[in-house]
């Protein structure tokens, strides 16, 4: 630390709580201070992640020289200050009970059927520190049980000690009018605006952070007792946050899943998919046998045996018969990183192919920006909170991420961070930018080379983000989300202007295992570590061969299969039909090709096209680790046991493999991960791809609009199949348009969206945060509407639009 | 002591809510002397004046205007507590409704010596008379160059907004008033930040009751040292009384600080109605606690009457008889804590909704012996630990009461009813409505 740095470093200040001497920063709450010491004022308003309110009392104590009792948890500490808690003080100890018996005359006395008794803070308070008797003679208030907040939320207000967290939370952490503080005095309780849609992303955490049993999640209440389940920690699998969450066991099943503090990652919080779309673990649709299609032509029931036999003869006669260039596996970037690398290996050491790849929208420059990537962890949340300005490019986090979203949130909020968004698409970060280069799709690479070369109109801007030589604060990030790079030279762009600007880069994935696919070299010319193909080093050594020829991307594989060079396609966790972006594309393959072997936990479309399906688990059903958009590993231990028969994808590629005479030598997971540590290892050697991007034909905007197609957070999926109330609590699937397109069209209305593939029917918003000249749409629909120009056309009267109406087919996940 | 008509002296005037009426009786003299002179020293002024937030609390105003801090380059706001709430304060009403002009112009005068652009006026929604006079009083005196830009050609500019409150008592403390104001919840806000540095929107702000506003007006126009001559050294000045309850003239009264109740009583209300002896009094609104007839004679100005176990408050005074109830009395004003409580935090939300329980229960034959102790200790247990002062407030009578009424409730405990002296709801006014004032008129820019 330097000598300047040690100079403004804040004089600590001196107080005593309970006798015992400390020093704390200038700015700590007392409630705080006292932690730090091992001393816990019992509190429910305040949280940690909170601005103070002081509501609740519970947490006074007794300050020597003050007038009155002092609220621990919004009282900054004073020099010399001397404090007493319920430890040392019988003054203290009594303004908390006082308090306690306050929150408990109209609290109802029903803990044995609150989902919250067992792990409430006001029972353990009241057993700790309540009268054992009620003085309390009168009735107590009563309310109209369960207000429903929304499908998944209930509320109990009679429980409620109006602690505001829930109606905090809304307002300073997910910026959602979702639950507003109603009526006062004795009848003031929790609500929701009558006339106004109650939707959150974020909802899950109000029931998470309520300190009693108030609000309740449908799809846990009554199901099960705190003291009769087991907690088992994982990592979130909807998306690419890594997010730290629980996973609460009761009889092998997952009754909920919470979120684990890790203030890293995502803090207390947790996003409603990866909090209620756990569901499908446990859903009776699971794949829990092989299938093998039979000489009937139907999926029949098979043993492990003899699907790996069939497997494995399927693909050595087509490696015999046409080459190891016949065969190519696509994995769609949910794998483990575990089962990343072993598909990678297998389909270079055992096949002898290089046609693998994750990705189920593939573009050009992924494969020349991506593996350079690999191994990459210096832009963290933490270095995105601290940035001072944020450029952001094909991504709204909001929908993609939405984990990144509350901490950019934060960011703006405590720290005034200065946001950049460039391209068409605004949307969630309306509220927060500052400033919008608004480009038109596909326009995005000009804008950001604009701003790496200092472009005049763009001073101000270009002003803020500095050149990265400014030593006093924290360095600028550039966010490039997995969409930006459908706009040619966007994604190189967005690097170099990182690179320009002294700033942080970081590429932001939506999958949980995308970027452990980059690392295990998941792309057709990449190696493990993002090494190109031509290069290997150590990885040649390790595997007994590596290909020389470069493969086919995505699209190139699947365009192979429609031309009859490919003849045998393993799917490994992606369902092409409804995954990838050219639907049509990947029907006709999936018709035409010879050999399809499937391994997925769901009966999805391309499982039911396969020749031979693998029931493979579920994240919570395994051992593993994803590595998330950070380049942050993280591994989980098993929450529950396996459906049926099914093994986790490095085990099915292990036995295919021996069926075909290799022994990859790995008996436990811990094998595979040994084997791949070294080589998934951050690397100088990483390079571009050797591989050639197939071209792709672009269908051009003749009239209409030019369309985005958004992956919104809950539209779709097999993942979120059974997360009923979850599917119920979402939004109807809509298209956003500029006031200046919108015509005569109306914003709430249902209009007929039409491209070059078809119409659809979807529910418009009209927002500027959309740029004109563009329409964003749900990504499910990019099959059925397609591109080119999108027209829109009114005006069939409003549906009321229910929740749950959505469409729950297909899409991804 | 006499009565003497300082804040009051237009109040017979029938005219002088008029910007004519107004003028004719020696209207604008503070603003022509205020603008002449430094806002600095029109500080000084006020501060050597002593002068005591009318508002309840008592807070020297002078030296509240001393905390805003003027060089950060924000604007200062002025904004005048016109929420009067209480039960048994109505003296900034009559104040509004007979001489608008007087509150406007104390507000320039304030505002100029505080370098403030803009105030607002935050009135009790309910005050539709006194928001229909202060808004003809505004436009009139808009028109006539006192508000505005550049006013008198003085370079100073200053604009003042009417807001009307949607009926909440809360509104009256401070912060709340400031949240209700910016358009949000009006539950009061924690300090610090203190409003004189970060109140209104976040700028340094001054927020002073209605009577306080009007006499700085008067202090700038004669004087720290005129101010002096009445009143006790440390609270000095005169202060409107709005005495009611079972005397024969209720109303407004102007007295200098430091009056006796008896004096206030005898001389201006006619004494207590004809055969009832004065059995407890509230020196300042329902929130002081309760004095008996052997408090009569104390002064009424801050220092005396808070050695005196009360608070002088707003000096609304509420006289009853022997033939009240206390209990009674303390039920209807704990009604009212119930009902105005925010909600915010704990101890008012549910104290006062039990205390209140409890008294009804006694009140219906239900009381048990520990009553009395569990009334005294939970109005221990909301007093200071509550989150702003309502709560205290609230306790006041249940305190009160019990220590100088024990027996009574001693009595209705053990018997199930009141005394039988004691005319159940005898000082429980039901009436408040004014039958001589003018007919309202429609459609005069209010809610």
């Amino acid at each position: 630390m330097s000598d300047a740095t040690e100079a403004t470093k804040p004089k600590l200040i001196p107080i005593t709580i309970d006798g015992q001497a400390l020093e704390v920063e200038p700015g700590t709450l007392v409630i705080r201070a006292a932690e730090q010491i091992g001393i816990t004022i019992p509190r429910f308003c305040d949280h940690p992640l909170l601005d103070p309110v002081a509501a609740c009392r519970q947490c006074l104590v007794d300050v020597e020289g003050a007038r009155k009792p002092v609220a621990s948890c919004s009282e900054a500490v004073r020099p010399d200050m001397v404090i007493r808690t319920q430890e040392t003080s019988e003054v203290a100890r009594q303004y908390q009970e006082s308090q306690l018996e306050f929150l408990l005359v109209n609290h109802p006395l029903d803990c044995p059927q609150c989902d919250k008794g067992g792990e409430c803070p006001l029972q353990d308070q009241a057993l700790k520190h309540g009268p054992g008797e009620s003085r309390m003679y009168e009735k107590k208030r009563v309310f109209s049980k369960a207000l429903p907040i929304n499908a998944q939320i209930a509320l109990d207000r009679e429980r409620c000690v109006l602690c505001a967290r829930c109606t905090r939370f809304s307002q300073q952490i997910s910026g959602d009018p979702f639950i507003e503080l109603f009526e006062r005095g004795a009848l003031e309780q929790v609500s929701i605006y009558g006339d106004q849609p109650y939707e959150s992303y974020f909802a899950g955490n109000v029931v998470q952070i309520c300190p009693v049993g108030a609000l309740t999640s449908n799809s846990y209440r009554f199901g099960a007792r705190p003291f009769d389940i087991r907690r088992i920690p994982g990592i979130a699998f909807h998306d690419a946050s890594g997010a730290n969450v629980r996973h609460d066991i009761r009889r092998g099943v997952i009754q909920r899943t919470l979120a684990r503090t890790n203030l890293a990652v995502n803090e207390a919080w947790l996003d409603d998919k990866n909090r209620y779309g756990y569901a499908f673990v446990s859903h009776p649709d699971r794949l829990d046998v092989p299938l093998v299609r039979g000489e009937t032509g139907a999926l029949e029931r098979a043993t492990w045996v003899s699907a790996v036999d069939t497997a494995a003869a399927k693909l050595t006669a087509a490696i015999e018969a046409d080459g190891p260039g016949s065969v190519a596996i696509l994995t769609g970037g949910r794998l483990t990183d575990e089962d990343a690398y072993a598909v990678s290996r297998f389909a270079r050491d055992v096949i002898g192919t290089d046609h693998v790849d994750f990705r189920t929208s593939p573009q050009a420059d992924d494969l020349t920006v991506l593996p350079t990537i690999a191994g990459d962890h210096d832009v963290t949340y933490d270095v995105v909170e601290q940035a001072p300005v944020v450029v952001v490019a094909g991504l709204e986090p909001h929908e993609e991420l939405p984990l990144l979203f509350l901490r950019m949130r934060k960011a703006w909020r405590q720290r005034n961070q200065k946001i950049v968004v460039v391209g068409p698409v605004l949307g969630r970060l309306e509220e927060i930018a500052w400033q919008w280069i608004p480009t038109e799709a596909g326009g995005e690479a000009a804008a950001l080379q604009a701003l790496a070369d200092g472009a005049e109109e763009l001073a101000p801007i270009v002003d803020v983000l500095g050149d990265g030589t400014d030593m006093s604060r924290a360095p600028a990030v550039v966010l490039a989300g997995e969409r930006l790079s459908a706009s040619p030279g966007a994604l190189p762009a967005a690097k170099a202007l990182a690179e320009a600007r002294g700033a942080g880069f970081a590429w932001i994935p939506r999958r949980p295992g995308a970027r452990g696919a980059i690392e295990a070299g998941l792309l057709p010319g990449t190696l493990p570590g993002g090494r190109p193909l031509d290069a290997p080093g150590p990885v040649a050594e390790a595997w007994g061969r590596v290909p020389t020829e470069p493969g086919l991307d995505a699209t190139g594989i699947l365009q192979g299969v429609v031309d009859g060079t490919i003849t045998t396609l393993w799917l490994i966790g992606v369902d092409p039909a409804t995954d990838f972006d050219d639907t049509d594309l990947a029907r006709r393959a999936l018709e035409t090709c010879p050999t399809v072997i499937a391994s997925d936990t769901m009966p999805t479309e391309s499982v039911r096209r396969a020749d031979v399906v693998f029931p493979v688990t579920a994240p919570p059903e395994r051992v593993g680790s994803f590595t998330n958009w950070e380049g942050r590993r993280q591994a989980w231990p098993q929450a529950v046991g396996a459906v049926g028969q099914s093994l986790q994808d490095w085990d099915v590629v292990r036995q295919v493999a021996r069926g075909m005479g290799t022994d990859l030598g790995w008996e436990t997971a811990n094998d595979v991960r040994r084997e791949a540590a070294p080589l998934m290892a951050p690397t100088p050697e990483r390079g571009a791809s050797t591989a050639a991007a197939t071209e792709v034909a672009v269908a051009t905007a003749t009239d209409g609009l030019t369309p985005v197609y958004l992956p919104i957070l809950l539209q779709g999926g097999t993942m979120l199949t059974g997360a009923k109330e979850l599917i119920d609590s979402r939004p109807a699937p809509s298209i956003w348009v500029n006031p200046a397109d919108a015509g005569t069209a109306i914003d709430g209305h249902t209009v007929a969206v039409t491209g070059d593939r078809g119409s659809a029917d979807l529910v418009l918003r009209v927002t500027p945060a959309v740029a004109p000249g563009t329409v964003v749409l749900p990504r499910i629909h990019a099959g059925d509407i397609g591109r080119g120009g999108i027209t829109i056309a009114d005006a069939q009267p409003a549906e009321p639009v229910t929740a749950g109406s959505a469409n729950t087919d297909g899409g991804e996940s | 002591m006499p009565q003497v008509k300082v804040l009051s002296k237009r109040y017979d005037v029938p005219d002088a809510h008029t910007l004519e009426g107004y003028t004719r009786t020696d209207g604008w003299k503070a603003l022509k002397r205020a603008l002449n002179q430094d806002p600095a020293a029109l500080r000084d002024v006020v501060k050597d004046s002593g002068l005591r937030g009318r508002g309840g609390a008592g807070f020297p105003t002078g030296l509240k205007w001393s905390f805003v801090p003027q060089d950060t380059g924000k604007p200062i706001y002025l904004v005048i507590n016109a929420d009067e709430g209480e039960p048994g304060t109505f003296k900034d009403r009559e104040l509004m409704e007979r001489d608008p002009f007087q509150l406007i112009e104390g507000i320039i005068c304030s505002a100029y010596a505080l370098n403030s652009p803009r105030s607002f006026i935050f009135l009790r929604g309910e005050y539709l008379w006194s928001g229909i006079r202060i808004e003809e009083a505004l436009a009139e005196a808009y028109a006539a160059g006192y508000l505005g830009d550049d006013i008198l050609g003085s370079g100073f500019s200053h604009h003042i907004t009417l807001h009307y409150g949607s009926g909440a008592y809360i509104c009256g403390e401070e912060t709340a008033l400031l949240e209700a104001l910016e358009g949000r919840r009006g539950q009061p806000r924690l300090r610090p930040p203190f409003p004189a540095v970060a109140g209104l929107y976040a700028c340094p702000t001054v927020i002073n009751n209605v009577e306080s506003i009007a006499a700085a007006g008067h202090i700038i126009e004669h004087g720290a040292n005129w101010w002096k001559q009445w009143g006790p050294e440390r609270s000095p000045g005169t202060k409107l009384f709005c005495v009611s309850g079972e005397v024969k003239r209720p109303g407004n009264y102007e007295f200098p600080m430091g009056t006796s109740a008896r004096e206030i009583v005898e001389e201006a209300c006619g004494g207590m109605l004809d055969g009832r002896e004065l059995k407890f009094w509230a020196p300042g609104g329902s929130s002081t606690p309760l004095l008996t007839a052997e408090h009569y004679d104390i002064p009424m100005d801050f220092d005396s009457i808070a050695a005196a176990g009360s608070l002088m408050g707003t000096g609304a005074m509420m006289m009853y008889s022997d033939k009240t109830s206390v209990i009674e009395a303390t039920l209807n004003w704990i009604r009212f804590y119930e009902h105005e409580s925010c909600g915010k935090c704990t101890p008012c939300r549910e104290g006062n909704f039990w205390v209140g329980q409890i008294l009804e229960r006694i009140l219906g034959g239900r009381g048990r012996p520990e009553d009395i102790a569990t009334l005294d200790e939970l109005a221990d247990n909301i007093f200071g630990r509550s989150f702003c002062a309502l709560a205290d407030g609230a306790t006041s009578s249940v305190k009160s009461g019990i220590k100088y009424f024990r027996d009574e409730y001693e009595y209705v405990i053990a018997n199930g009813r009141l005394p039988d002296h004691i005319e159940p709801h005898a000082g429980v006014i039901t009436d408040n409505a004014q039958t001589d004032r003018p007919e309202m008129k429609v459609g005069v820019g209010h809610v």
